[in-house]
């Protein structure tokens, strides 16, 4: 808490509607963000029931430095993946952080399971559970409109909320954040939705007073210049992540096809510039942001003859493009933006949709999976047969997509292709075939992300690791990302935040903190997380790897088993 | 001539709320972006286009004259000034602002007053804002 040595922990009990506010001094050491969550999803998790079971908790936090420094925006929820079946970690930006700190809270648990459809009111004035039998079943655009329209704190609220893809618990459906941002990947909006939890909407009106003015308005002069000025985000703000679209196609590192390919041929109608260029029409930014890294295209529809059209507001990044667009042979701009959209109002998370309907389409072409279970047929670069396939998904409509919607991993367990169903630990994965670095940091990650410990970008260094190099390189981003995760800093913005500068920011705000202190904390969540996964059931020695990653050329050229069998091994040996 | 705070360039605006931030860290010490004087918002929703609820400047000003104590006073291009010691948390200001700007602070119940000083203008990544003359009367 703010000019306080506690944590303001809100934690609610779905079951008995019951809501309590703990100060807890002890906690404090973990400064916020991930290491808080995780410390208070140790605590509130029970290891006696299943990971799926809707008792289990959900943890939000937010850091000491979240919107009161540029570019520290983010939100952490730490939850049971249904996707992987271990420890889910998400992060969302918007307007969270600012309506958590608005409301005086550094972290929310929610328990329990509510027995009918409610979403929760929470604010610095108590948390109203109110009934959502209306608002089940709504999109996630439709939903925030009512709670827009029904809810206090205009400006600066937070509205979180499920679709349908929740509601019917797919195992990798996302939370949406203030209509444009997401908690995604590993499922937390089925988790949600096993709590018959439809949204939660965050306000208040605290105000929280500097205490130490001159310094900390010098510090935060100093990070605002350093981002606004200097090009260390412009790649962010200019055409943004999906810069990287067209070089990676060039390079082959970009999975294509099902990762049949790694360069695709109509990079260039779908890459960044070509979205700036075409339909880019706004950029926008969470609180506390000057870069606005969050690109929307407007996207055009023809529904009837004579010039009838109807528009939508799109917000595309390098791994929607990837996983709705070059994943799936996607030929067009307009063919991406109808996925995203579909993926947008049922709530789905876009990586792990796009990249399960590559597994669909090689499955089907193989005859692994028939016309008749899918309704319809699907081909790369046919846009009609993955709508129909995500509707009838989202719908679980016969025992085929129930088993999708448990994920890529779960349908090829069933029905074949295991060598073709692009996931590394159950998560589906990102958009960079770079070499070992990108494979082996998505499976020795916490939450088997690329953003866990950037192997992709060990990939592109000038002078490639050695193995040994490699490996204690991954560890040690992965440590170094989890002080930042602590304090909610946007990775994109990780080379502004070096340690000097986050000791700096730390201590104008009053938490004295030494080098040495981060990196032990770094240590502790890293030992905090494998500890729990393991108590989840994770090994890392029983994944399978599927043979793809070793059949199609990466940017560092073909991969070898072998060589990345004794990654593993050496992994092993130095996490111990 | 005194300029007055102006969003020119409200169409480029990404919703960062660094405005608001900074109004509340160098006018109020406060970290809370409620107690800005500047007020972004959406205008309906994220998908609308972005509003900046600010002090239109006005030469004769409505929440002044309806101050009873002087607290505010008309400012010479526009816009007033605002002593708080004389300030009685009356909220006579807020009623009668013709643009619904004026708001309170909770604690103290003192209005949020605009003092035209620019310090929004100079943490605008977009140049959404700036101090112009008043270009009407």
């Amino acid at each position: 808490m703010l000019n306080e040595n506690f944590m303001r922990v809100l934690t609610i009990d779905l079951a008995n509607l019951h809501s309590e506010i703990n100060e807890r001094a002890d906690l404090h050491e973990y400064l916020g963000g991930v290491g808080l969550a995780v410390k208070l999803f140790d605590e509130h998790f029970l290891p006696d029931r299943e990971i799926t079971d809707s008792c289990q908790p959900i943890v939000f936090a937010c850091g000491p430095m979240s919107t009161i420094f540029p570019v520290v925006t983010k939100v952490v929820a730490v939850f049971p993946s249904p996707l992987t079946g271990e420890l889910g970690e998400s992060y969302a930006g918007m307007r969270l952080a600012l309506a958590m700190r608005l409301a005086g809270l550094d972290a929310v648990v929610i328990k329990g399971r509510a027995a009918k459809p409610v979403y929760l009111a929470v604010s610095d004035e108590g948390v109203k559970t109110k009934d959502a039998a209306h608002l089940w079943g709504l999109s996630c655009e439709e939903t925030g409109r009512i709670l827009r329209e029904t809810e206090p704190g205009r400006g600066h609220r937070s509205c979180l909320r499920i679709g349908k893809a929740g509601e019917n618990r797919i195992a990798f459906s996302a939370v949406n954040v203030d209509t444009f941002r997401h908690f995604g990947r590993l499922g937390l909006g089925a988790v949600m939705g096993s709590k018959n939890l439809k949204a939660m909407v965050i306000y208040g009106d605290r105000n929280d007073r500097i205490n130490n003015y001159n310094e900390y308005s010098k510090v935060y002069q100093e990070i605002y210049q350093k981002v606004v000025t200097t090009d260390v985000m412009e790649k962010y703000h200019g055409v943004g992540t999906s810069i990287n679209v067209q070089p990676l196609s060039e390079m082959k590192g970009l999975p294509t096809r099902n990762l049949q390919d790694s360069s695709f041929e109509h990079a260039d109608k779908i890459s960044g510039e070509a979205f700036a260029r075409d339909s880019l029409f706004r950029k926008l930014a969470c609180t506390g942001c000057p870069v606005g890294c969050i690109h929307i295209g407007l996207h055009r529809r023809a529904f009837d003859d004579n010039y009838e059209y109807e528009a939508v507001a799109v917000s595309y990044d390098h791994e929607l493009i990837f996983a709705l667009g070059s994943f799936l042979g996607m030929s067009s701009q307009g063919k991406i933006y109808e996925l995203i959209d579909r993926v947008e109002i049922y709530g789905l998370d876009a990586i792990s949709t796009g990249v399960a309907l590559g597994w669909v389409t090689e499955a089907f072409a193989q005859g692994l999976i028939t016309k008749e279970q899918l309704g319809t047929e699907v081909a790369f670069d046919n846009l009609e047969g993955y709508l129909h396939v995500i509707e009838a998904l989202v719908k679980g409509e016969n025992e085929f997509y129930q088993t999708l919607g448990c994920g890529a991993r779960a349908a090829a367990e069933k029905y074949g292709g295991q060598d073709f169903a692009m996931t590394l630990a159950g998560n589906e994965i990102a958009g960079y075939h770079t070499g070992y670095g990108a494979i082996l940091g998505q499976l020795v990650g916490a939450r088997h992300s690329h953003l866990d410990n950037a192997g992709y970008s060990f990939d592109q260094a000038a002078t490639l690791p050695g193995e040994e190099e490699l490996v204690e390189g991954l560890i040690k981003e992965e440590k170094e990302r989890n002080v930042l995760n602590c304090l909610c800093i946007c990775l994109f913005a990780r080379k502004v935040y070096d340690r000097d500068t986050v000791i700096k920011a730390l201590g104008s705000i009053g938490i004295n903190k030494t080098p040495e202190n981060l990196t032990e904390l770094g240590e502790r969540i890293f030992q905090l997380k494998n500890g729990i996964k393991q108590k989840m059931g994770f090994k890392l020695q029983d994944v399978k790897v599927p043979n793809r990653f070793f059949e199609t050329a990466s940017l560092n050229g073909r991969l070898n088993r072998e060589v990345f069998d004794r990654l593993v091994e050496l992994y092993l040996k130095k996490t111990v | 001539m005194a300029k007055i705070l102006k969003a020119p360039g409200i169409n480029k605006c990404i919703g960062c709320y660094s405005c608001m931030l900074a109004c509340a860290r160098v006018i109020h010490k406060s970290f809370s972006p409620r107690v800005s004087s500047i007020q972004v918002r959406s205008r309906g929703g994220l998908q609308s286009k972005f509003a900046a609820h600010i002090c239109v400047g006005c030469i004769e000003p409505a929440c002044a004259a309806a101050c009873s104590v002087e607290a505010l006073t008309a400012r010479p291009g526009g816009g007033v000034r605002f002593n708080a010691g004389k300030c009685i948390s009356c909220g006579a200001c807020g009623k009668a602002c013709v643009v619904k700007v004026i708001h309170f602070e909770e604690e103290t119940g003192k209005p949020v007053i605009c003092i035209q000083c620019g310090s929004c203008t100079r943490f605008c990544p977009h140049h959404v804002l700036a101090m112009e003359e008043r270009d009407h009367a």
